[in-house]
């Protein structure tokens, strides 16, 4: 380790040292100074902690600065709508009425639709890495998981466009209408893109999220439980259903609910996808707009104070629904994991 | 004994058993698929339209074919720049406090905060930027962009910094303490350094999120159709671009999102395969 002489060895004259040429040469005379190297240290020590706290700090700063920017700017609109704002469903840049029902009313729909097809198959795959699966195959499958992760929105959302869309519209909805019209959850033309379309990309970019965190507090039950199970005879199921999902249900609705928190910020590909409509969608096809959406869709062309503001107020509704959703998702999962071992990167 | 066991399990119990063990591999399977079929889509229309046009030539107007996206790649770049330099000295700081002095409450404090702050929808984030940059400037430019991607990095990084200085021994700590060496030099100098590979292919990890980010670049880099390296400026990033394609009508400009596409995943797969391979089984390794 050749940086360690430095510290606690010091050249006795700098100049000399530099003076006597180059490296593979010069030899400086050195004298140990322990005494004021410690007491520098102690100092430096602090200097450190204090940089390193500032940095931490910083985390702090950012969110309170998001808040008090969001208010800042949406000002004109909490002055003018107050509550009214989140109960009415008028979205008019044109008449100067705006109201966000409409974008929560979608927000919610398409973010459950997400959840309803991402939990089971989360929590099954979830299960199968951390169970079930030969290790040789653990690995590769950790790895695809995180990629369907890494995949930018704007990707899913080109996918979306040019082959989920047209999928849904020939194929699906058609089938739908068919067979489970009766319900009147798709009534209305087959469009392709809609809360459909917009629920479905939702469900596949959330499953890595739910997976990855509902494998982590599988983990984290300690294998004592699924032994107990097991040496009552229980079945491989029951003791996955005994022995693991009991103990770790907590955790697991934590991980959902995390999952609830990136469907609902989601932006990009269900902007391209949910078919942008600013009224309350009719049915399961139809088109709609989440919060996230529609800021993403008028803000750039939106030239009235009022508008912008409006805009700006649907981000701070969303940041306050994201702020509350994720941590409460985060303290459910922590109470599972929290003094676990060490999370393996399986 | 086994074969005893086995008939003392009701029927029930054992088709109960297949189904959900089938449907748990099922689901795994039904999980993968997605990522094959996007994946494979992204590959098929990308690599058609790969060449070295789209790396060197600026965007056509609709209607003319050929044409690339260097203005982009290059506005992508300065926006990472600025965003590096913001979200990698914060988060590796951060990283850090949470290792070496966070096993407390108010590591917990900042951990839950990192942890809050990832969820954050990054088009708020967005719009945090262009409050705090655009409105004050007037215009859009790439810094904004930049400050609103650094400001996305320092969660990731920071989770990542603490993981890896984690595992590094404590052993190796307490060598060099006792050496005499001070704890910010040992800190830095022997604990980050055995750890910088991890730390490396964190920041990596974050860089490749970002890279594909394009919500918070909406109402701040903008987007250009023109050559620009001024920071200042409003400036075309690759996942803007994409978007911008995506939703035009023009067949040109498909095949320019798709190939865009392509080259965006390849990069972040790269990145994401590369951080895997050296915290599993790289460096760290010996030290777990």
């Amino acid at each position: 380790m050749p940086v360690l002489p430095k510290t606690k060895v010091r050249k006795e004259s700098p100049q000399a040292a530099s003076s006597s040429g180059n490296g593979s040469t010069k030899k400086p005379t050195i004298v140990f100074r322990r005494e004021t190297g410690q007491s520098e240290g102690r100092i430096a020590d602090t200097a450190f902690k204090v940089l390193v706290f500032a940095c931490a700090i910083s985390l702090l700063t950012v969110v309170v600065l998001i808040l008090l920017q969001l208010v800042r700017q949406s000002e004109l609109s909490l002055h003018k709508f107050g509550l009214r704002f989140l109960s009415t469903d008028a979205w008019n840049p044109v008449t100067g009425r705006f109201g966000a029902l409409a974008f929560v009313f979608g927000t919610i729909v398409s973010s459950f639709l997400g959840l309803l097809i991402a939990v089971p198959l989360s929590l099954g795959t979830a299960l199968f890495l951390t169970e079930l699966c030969p290790p040789f195959l653990r690995r590769i499958l950790g790895t695809m998981v995180e990629l369907l992760a890494a995949i930018p929105s704007v990707i899913y959302g080109l996918w979306g466009i040019f082959v989920l869309a047209p999928v849904l519209r020939l194929y699906v909805e058609p089938w739908l209408q068919n067979y489970l019209g009766w319900t009147g959850l798709f009534s209305g033309p087959p469009l392709g893109v809609g809360m459909l379309a917009a629920g479905i990309i939702l469900a596949i970019m959330i499953l890595p999220i739910v997976a990855s965190v509902t494998r982590e507090v599988i983990l984290a039950v300690p294998s004592q439980q699924r032994e107990a199970v097991l040496a009552l005879g229980a079945t491989r199921w029951e003791t996955l259903r005994m022995g693991v999902l009991r103990n770790a249900r907590v955790g697991i609705v934590g991980a959902i609910i995390l999952g609830l928190g990136r469907a609902i910020g989601e932006t990009m590909a269900v902007t391209m996808v949910i078919g942008n409509s600013s009224y309350i969608p009719k049915s399961l096809i139809a088109p709609g707009n989440t919060l996230a959406s529609v800021v993403a869709l008028e803000f750039a062309e939106a030239v009235d104070d009022l508008h912008l503001s409006s805009l700006v107020e649907l981000a701070l509704v969303l940041f306050g629904i994201t702020l509350i959703v994720n941590a409460i998702a985060r303290l459910l999962v922590w109470s599972v994991t929290r003094g676990a071992p060490a999370r393996t990167l399986a | 004994m086994p074969k005893n066991t086995k008939t003392t399990i009701s029927l029930r119990r054992r088709i109960v058993n297949s189904v959900a063990l089938g449907a748990i591999v099922l689901a795994t399977a039904i999980v993968i698929v997605p990522l094959f079929l996007i994946m494979g889509t992204v590959a098929y229309h990308g690599i058609a339209g790969l060449n070295w046009a789209f790396f060197t030539q600026m965007p056509k107007p609709p209607g003319e074919s050929g044409g690339g996206m260097a203005n982009a790649l290059v506005g992508s770049g300065m926006i990472l720049l600025v965003a590096s330099a913001i979200g990698i000295p914060l988060g590796i700081g951060t990283g850090i406090f949470l290792a070496e002095f966070g096993r407390n409450m108010y590591g917990n404090v900042v951990r839950f905060t990192a942890d809050v702050l990832n969820g954050v929808p990054s088009i708020v984030i967005g719009l945090t930027a262009w409050a705090l940059v655009v409105v004050s400037q007037k215009h859009f430019s790439a810094l904004s962009g930049g400050i609103a991607l650094g400001i996305m990095m320092i969660p990731t990084v920071s989770r990542t910094t603490e993981e890896v200085l984690l595992m590094v021994p404590q052993s190796v700590r307490e060598a060099a303490l006792g050496l005499g060496i001070p704890y910010w030099r040992t800190t830095l100098s022997v604990v980050v350094r055995t750890a910088m590979s991890g730390i490396v292919t964190g920041i990596m990890l974050a860089f490749a999120r970002i890279a594909g980010e394009s919500a918070p670049l909406m109402f701040t880099a903008f987007g250009n159709q023109f050559w620009n390296t001024n920071l200042k400026e409003p400036t075309a990033a690759v996942p803007l671009q994409i978007y911008v394609y995506a939703i035009s009508p023009f067949d040109d400009w498909h095949r320019l999102a798709w190939t865009g596409a392509f080259v965006l995943i390849t990069l972040i797969a790269g990145a994401m395969i590369l951080f895997r391979t050296v915290t599993s089984r790289g460096v760290m390794r010996g030290t777990t």
